[in-house]
């Protein structure tokens, strides 16, 4: 069975907003909430954690050409932005 | 309280111990998100298990550091509870028995973080928040497992059932003031978690403190130290 | 951890010159090029193919919704679920180790190390399913064989020198081969490898550590080093998958920029910065023939037996087995709790209502 899609957000910061780090998999939302806390925050890259479910998600993408033939704006595992590039990582 | 060697040796055991029985996850959890978990949890408590031998050994004065006291004692001279060392046979024992323990030591180092005794303050002070994430973790587990389907429900049972005479032992001494909080804690995770709670009043093993262990331990330590001792003094 | 010793390792090779500075300088300059190329405009025409191939030519990175051929599409899944399966068998190895760690120490910073791996593992598995494809389909395909993991892994992890080893020539290889892909076109995995180059950074250095303590130590500590060099070796430079000469070399995934420098180019990068770290440790590489060629301005070595590595690869390496069945039984023991959370949140949402704000 597959597990529902979460997206994480993670405040690098005080001061800073949620940033979208990347996704990850749990059956729930306390769970996913857990599991993002271990796989995204594990060198305490945040403090402060968001994750919703990647259903709940409505992309457009004006700048990125979409495909005429394969529409996709419903298509969650083609979520616009993965990773932003973890700020201060340098130092890990 | 008492914060001899024999008693942060307790302590220091318990989470060594636990430590050691949650690494054997790694690579084999159910989910490998859920192998990211329980290396953390593992890690904090092996972390703690560095700090409390190391602060036995200084309180000992004999010059043991923390891998003296780790690799080179025998399962007669481990003070740790007889709970941390039983098997993980499944998932349902490891988050029962972690359920368990965190349940315990949460309000055992919020006590301990008042102690007058400094080293052993600052320790507790560290642990009492990873604790309070590891029962928050097993919390959350036990009440899936519980509720789940009929064959989680059945392991989960089956888990807390075999587990809970082996929680007596934890409350030994000075600790039996934690019991009432431990109750209620365990109590609410288990209702929820539709699990019904063993009476009192049955079997209840103990002797972990006084170092007579399970057969198991021996077999845990003869692992775990086994490379160390094959090498008498070297440097790793 | 990752290697390019797949049976049907397709990436292109383009001999651009390796770029100079730390592995970890690298990975920040190919960081600092991602954010400074995104701020150029790419002047295509407003075709599909045309603008997939302008961004190429730009040194943009193609994003999840863009449009893109099917094949490069279908490649990336490919290799990014490759690396994924790589990082998750190669947490056993070292694995293998956790429980008989010689000292706390040691024991903590393995325990991390397995773990980071796992996490990689996830961020691949999750930059794969935004092409596409779902994370369940692609754990299918390790577990019925269909896809690869890295070859290196399929031998074991004998002595506790082995950490060691692993560490500084599996994670020195693998290194060496990822820090290009911080500069593939496709931005999720670019900024995922970008992400786990970062993380990496200290398993090299551990196992580089964990020998030089042992080269240091007793004479059976330093035989114990020098036994597992000798066996990790070869198999480390087989990671960079089959020669050039023999490689199916494909002109368009080089233009594609999935993968920007040739499997010798990155061998021989490897081997030269081998020879220098393995005299500070005052071990001995297990090469007769390694030495400087000042013509070349690089080492000459012996090369991997290449058909070893396509035994390893069709299932007859020395652990295949053990890590396929070991990977299957965890899956299939770990079943009933995955039930058992998908079962509770069903109840639960039917318990609960949806509330509206």
């Amino acid at each position: 069975m597959t597990q529902p899609l979460w997206e994480v957000f993670v405040r690098p910061r005080r001061g800073l907003a949620h940033t979208h780090v990347g996704s990850l998999h749990a059956p729930d939302a306390e769970l996913a909430l857990r599991n993002a806390r271990d796989l995204y925050t594990r060198r305490q890259e945040g403090v402060s954690l968001w994750v919703v479910p990647a259903t709940a998600i409505t992309a457009s993408s004006p700048d990125e050409k979409d495909s005429f033939f394969d529409p996709a704006a419903d298509k969650v595992y083609r979520h616009p932005t993965f990773y932003d590039v973890p700020e201060g990582a340098g130092h890990i | 309280m008492s914060s001899s060697f024999e008693y942060v040796l307790g302590l220091g055991d318990d989470a060594l111990v636990a430590a050691q029985r949650l690494a054997e996850w790694a690579a084999r959890a159910p989910e490998m998100e859920e192998d990211v978990a329980l290396a953390n949890i593992a890690l904090d408590q092996l972390g703690v298990a560095r700090l409390l031998l190391t602060y036995a050994g200084e309180r000992e004065g004999a010059g043991r550091d923390e891998d003296a006291l780790a690799y080179l004692r025998d399962d007669r001279e481990f003070r740790n509870c007889l709970l941390v060392e039983l098997p993980e046979s499944d998932f349902a024992v490891t988050m029962v028995k972690l359920l368990f323990l965190s349940a315990y030591q949460k309000p055992l180092y919020d006590w301990l973080a008042g102690s007058d005794d400094e080293r052993l303050s600052a320790i507790a002070d560290k642990a009492r928040k990873e604790s309070a994430y590891h029962l928050d973790h097993a919390s959350l587990w036990t009440v899936r497992l519980g509720d789940g389907t009929d064959e989680s429900h059945r392991r989960a049972q089956d888990a807390v059932d075999r587990l809970w005479p082996y929680t007596h032992e934890l409350f030994d001494g000075e600790h039996a003031s934690l019991r009432p909080q431990w109750m209620e804690t365990v109590g609410r995770v288990l209702d929820e978690a539709t699990l019904t709670r063993p009476a009192d009043g049955g079997w209840a093993p103990g002797g972990g403190r006084q170092g007579l262990h399970s057969e198991h331990l021996s077999y845990l330590l003869a692992e775990m130290q086994v490379l160390h001792r094959a090498h008498p003094g070297a440097r790793w | 951890m990752y290697g390019n010793d797949f049976a049907e390792a397709g990436g292109a090779g383009c001999c651009e010159s390796t770029a100079g500075g730390t592995l970890l300088e690298q990975v920040e300059a190919a960081e600092r090029e991602l954010r400074s190329a995104s701020e150029r405009r790419v002047s295509g025409d407003n075709r599909l193919q045309g603008y997939f191939d302008a961004v190429i030519e730009a040194d943009q990175k193609i994003e999840p919704r863009d449009w893109m051929p099917e094949e490069y599409r279908r490649g990336l899944i490919r290799q990014i679920a490759q690396h994924a399966h790589s990082e998750i068998i190669g947490m056993q190895p070292e694995g293998n180790w956790i429980s008989r760690a010689p000292s706390l120490k040691r024991k903590a910073i393995l325990l991390a190390k397995v773990q980071d791996e796992a996490g990689h593992g996830l961020y691949l598995y999750a930059a794969a399913e935004t092409l596409g494809i779902s994370r369940e389909e692609l754990v299918g395909m390790l577990l019925n064989g269909r896809q690869k993991y890295s070859s290196i892994f399929n031998y074991p992890t004998l002595t506790w020198a082995d950490v060691g080893a692993v560490g500084w020539l599996v994670d020195g290889a693998a290194i060496v081969n990822q820090v290009p892909l911080c500069r593939c076109s496709y931005g999720p995995y670019a900024r995922a490898m970008i992400r786990i180059c970062k993380e990496e950074s200290f398993h090299q250095r551990q196992g580089y550590e964990i020998l030089y303590t042992l080269a240091q130590g007793t004479d059976s500590q330093k035989a114990m080093a020098q036994d597992a060099i000798n066996r990790w070796w070869y198999p480390s430079l087989a990671m960079f998958g089959p020669p050039d000469s023999d490689s199916t070399h494909s002109e368009r995934s080089m233009a594609w920029k999935i993968k920007r420098f040739s499997n010798d180019g990155l061998r021989q990068r490897f081997v030269d910065m081998c020879v220098q770290q393995a005299s500070v440790l005052g071990l001995e590489l297990p090469d007769p023939e390694l030495r400087w060629n000042a013509e070349r301005g690089h080492y000459d070595y012996t090369e991997p037996d290449y058909d070893e590595l396509m035994q390893v690869i069709k299932g007859n390496g020395p652990c295949n087995r053990q890590r396929m069945e070991h990977r299957r039984r965890a899956h299939e023991e770990g079943a009933w709790v995955r039930e058992a959370a998908a079962a509770y949140a069903a109840k639960r949402a039917a318990r609960v209502p949806e509330v509206a704000a």
